[in-house]
């Protein structure tokens, strides 16, 4: 999943943060951190469980996909019909924490069961990434 | 205009609809017939997803004898763009208040 094709498709935003990763751990897994920049929740650091991320224009459905503390947080993100996939991966620095998070589209239960469906998926991007290069 | 999109991500939420789609931003124009012959599924099959990638505005058929092709349509992807843009923003945002959450904790 780390072609340049994925990538376009894919929302990424880091940032460099003051902080070490076991308190940004904890913005990232604390019911009541999570409300203060995030929407409110149910969100239990558990893989697979399920959860919903609650903001005022509508409900997020989610489920913890895979987790090591301070390091890496994935969870399903389904919304406005659109199934994705949100990682979190908290580097140390020097100065503090590197956070990066990406947000994949496309992921769906239906696609776990579909044979060889990381390889169509990957070829999916590749074309769709040829059809926007061919918009402008 | 979010039931376009809505509509648009539901019909490529289906990985089998999703491989046809691909297939035919991949190889261009395709007929029906050149397209079930390696999709593992029936024709009838077959013209149902096309059928749902029409609707959604994704593919154009052109009937041509007894043959009808289908071909992609990029403009329709559009609101895939947007939700890409969209996100990207979003996340900024709640960057900014984790971090302002980070510098309370600090207190």
């Amino acid at each position: 999943m780390t072609n340049t094709a994925t990538e376009a498709r894919s929302v990424v935003v880091e940032r460099e943060l003051p902080h070490p990763p076991d308190k940004i751990w904890r913005a990232l897994t604390q019911p009541h951190l999570i409300e203060e920049w995030l929407m409110k929740t149910d969100f239990q650091p558990v893989v697979d469980h399920r959860f919903n991320l609650r903001g005022d224009w509508g409900t997020v459905d989610c489920q913890v996909m895979a987790l090591e503390p301070n390091k890496t947080l994935s969870y399903s993100w389904v919304a406005m019909g659109l199934d994705s996939v949100v990682t979190w991966t908290l580097t140390p620095t020097r100065t503090g924490t590197h956070l990066r998070m990406e947000q994949s589209g496309f992921r769906t239960d239906q696609q776990q069961a579909y044979q060889g469906a990381k390889y169509g998926w990957q070829k999916f991007f590749t074309g769709l990434e040829r059809v926007v290069g061919g918009l402008s | 205009m979010p039931d376009a999109r809505d509509v648009i991500f539901r019909t490529l939420a289906d990985p089998t609809r999703r491989a046809l789609f691909e297939r035919l931003c991949r190889e261009g124009e395709t007929t029906v017939g050149a397209l079930t012959a390696r999709a593992g599924i029936s024709q009838p099959a077959v013209s149902k997803h096309l059928r749902v990638l029409k609707q959604a505005g994704l593919v154009h058929d052109r009937h041509e004898g007894r043959q009808t092709h289908y071909s992609a349509q990029a403009g329709a992807l559009a609101p895939l763009i947007d939700w890409t843009t969209e996100m990207t923003g979003f996340w900024q945002g709640r960057f900014d208040h984790l971090e302002d959450l980070l510098n309370r904790m600090d207190q």
